[in-house]
């Protein structure tokens, strides 16, 4: 089984100005990703930029998989410009994943921006569990609204500019939610993955409350296999890599 | 065809080497790269105690290369020895362990304690790191100090011994040379060079150490300088390394000097890529009647 491939492009559309799917060709022989994995993808041939860029799975499909991405710098502008046909290295799936909810659990996922992509493959492979917090910039920045309403048992969308569902912060919602739904308190589990003011934002909520938080980090990486040591996070237990003991942890570990 | 290149004591059946902190404790690259079919493998740079390493960011990309700050973190010698040795010592390669200290007492305790280790074949000594005893200026930049330290740790170990390079010097074959004085069987170069960039925007520096150390093809034409200049000085082998990404690149460190080349940031850009270029270059050989890859080291025409 490898985790080091040459990926043909079957696709790259754009899903508003600055954020894009890409879906790529996963050949035989490949490692089955979990959600809250990554990818590491090359984002051109030659040595600037150098390194490949880190994306979260956000689907697996039948002969492939997709990650949705933010256009932000060099890198993305340049895998925008990837084509139908054109050929990536793919280094993946790497880290860890999301644990799997027990029996009885109810999942509260939350996702700031596209922090949408990392627990999308977590909603779809526990379809109608979890109730979902989304919150972005605009209503234009909410993508594939349609899917997550079929696979959530609920949804809860806010926008800075109120453009679509509450004004607002996301994190206020998911408080507003837990004000006035206490008596199931004890089956909850936060999920989340977005921004680090957001993911902050949830470890506190998570230890206010005593609700157990699982979110989804990111730091500068260069290699995504545990040995440049780049990517480290600090934890109660010394640094940690996101792309080895992470992107996934326990929010109670984490020393902001 | 012959591969086989000597460093000190040390027999290497090919001459690609991992750069220290490219390619973790081995294991890392384990599912890539054939560990058997390297030349040697050098692990991330160890200290006596271990170390935490420096806060976030710490690394940053820049044109054709990277910034990394690091901060030396790793596991120290005892759990080394004890939880990575032994995943080693399963393959057919020479292992190579890098080391550093604080302090020339430290840099003696970590030779004389891996000189005792079973299944290790050589050290390398980083001397690009601050000397606390000597108001932090660094090891590698005051012949007389690496000539210092290098007699110091020559005395406490029969392994080979490879000192590596700071490029960060005026004369880096004066260093060079201190290091040959002092016994080192072997130098490696280059190592990092020091680089700042700064967020325009916050006007912060983008690494949270404010310095890095600059890798990857941005620095290459200065290693490939500094091998060959460094060739004309000392008689000891050179293990060259600065940007290499593919064999021609490796080639180009042989002909300025080197005996050995040693495959760094490539590594993080595609995990097969020592043996991609270890493949590259028996090609060349083939494509040139070369016999032995030795006969090469050291053969710029610059007349």
């Amino acid at each position: 089984m490898s985790r080091y491939f040459t990926s043909a492009i079957i696709e790259n559309i754009a899903l508003n100005n600055n954020h894009n799917l890409l879906t790529l060709n996963m050949p035989e022989g490949t490692v089955e990703p979990l959600p809250g994995q990554f990818y590491m993808l090359e984002v051109n041939r030659g040595t600037a930029p150098l390194l490949k860029r880190a994306f979260s799975l956000f689907r697996r499909i039948s002969g492939g998989f997709q990650v949705m991405y933010r256009i932000k710098g060099r890198g993305t502008s340049l895998l925008r410009e990837m084509r139908k046909e054109d050929t990536i290295e793919v280094l993946g799936p790497l880290g860890n994943h999301y644990p799997v909810p027990p029996e009885g659990e109810a999942p509260l996922v939350i996702a700031g921006g596209i922090g949408i992509a990392s627990v999308f493959p977590f909603l779809n492979n526990y379809q109608g569990r979890a109730s979902v917090f989304y919150g972005a910039r605009s209503g234009d920045e909410i993508f594939m609204l349609d899917e997550l309403k079929a696979m959530s048992k609920e949804i809860f969308i806010s926008t800075d500019d109120g453009s679509l569902g509450t004004k607002g912060n996301i994190v206020d919602v998911l408080n507003n939610f837990l004000n006035s739904n206490r008596s199931d308190i004890n089956n909850y589990v936060l999920y989340a993955c977005g921004p680090h003011t957001m993911l902050r934002a949830i470890s506190e909520v998570s230890a206010s409350r005593g609700i157990t938080a699982y979110i989804s980090m990111e730091e500068h990486m260069a290699c995504g296999l545990g040995a440049c040591l780049g990517c480290v996070v600090k934890t109660k237990t010394g640094y940690k890599r996101v792309c080895k003991e992470g992107p996934v942890f326990k929010s109670e570990e984490i020393i902001w | 065809m012959n591969l086989e290149v000597c460093i000190g004591k040390l027999k290497l059946k090919n001459p690609v080497m991992t750069a220290s902190g490219t390619f973790g404790y081995g294991e890392e690259y384990s599912e890539f790269v054939d560990l058997n079919r390297l030349g040697a493998v050098v692990v991330k740079g160890l200290s006596l105690m271990p170390k935490e390493g420096n806060p976030t960011p710490r690394i940053v990309e820049t044109p054709s290369g990277m910034l990394n700050s690091i901060g030396l973190q790793n596991i120290g010698i005892e759990r080394f020895i004890k939880e990575k040795i032994p995943f080693l010592k399963r393959f057919n390669t020479s292992v190579i362990v890098n080391f550093f200290g604080d302090t020339k007492e430290e840099y003696v305790e970590a030779a004389r304690m891996l000189s005792c280790v079973d299944g290790l074949h050589g050290l390398e000594m980083n001397i690009s790191c601050p000397n606390k005893q000597a108001g932090w200026s660094i090891f590698g930049t005051d012949p007389k100090v690496t000539f210092d330290v290098v007699s110091a740790v020559r005395k406490k170990t029969n392994l080979t011994l490879i000192v590596k390079l700071s490029p960060n010097v005026t004369d880096i074959a004066l260093m060079a040379k201190a290091a040959e004085d002092a016994g080192a069987d072997a130098v490696s170069l280059i190592n990092t060079l020091t680089g700042m960039a700064i967020d325009i925007q916050t006007r912060k520096p983008k690494l949270a150490n404010v310095r890095g150390g600059l890798s990857g093809p941005a620095i290459r034409p200065i290693a490939v300088r500094m091998v060959y200049e460094v060739k004309q000085a000392v008689k000891i082998p050179i293990i060259g390394m600065g940007g290499i990404m593919n064999s021609d690149d490796a080639m180009e460190f042989i002909i300025a000097g080197a005996t050995a080349v040693a495959v760094g940031t490539a590594n993080f850009i595609n995990p097969m890529a020592t043996i991609e270029i270890l493949d590259g270059m028996i090609e060349y050989m083939k494509k040139h009647g070369i016999e032995n890859i030795s006969s090469l080291t050291g053969t710029v025409n610059v007349t």
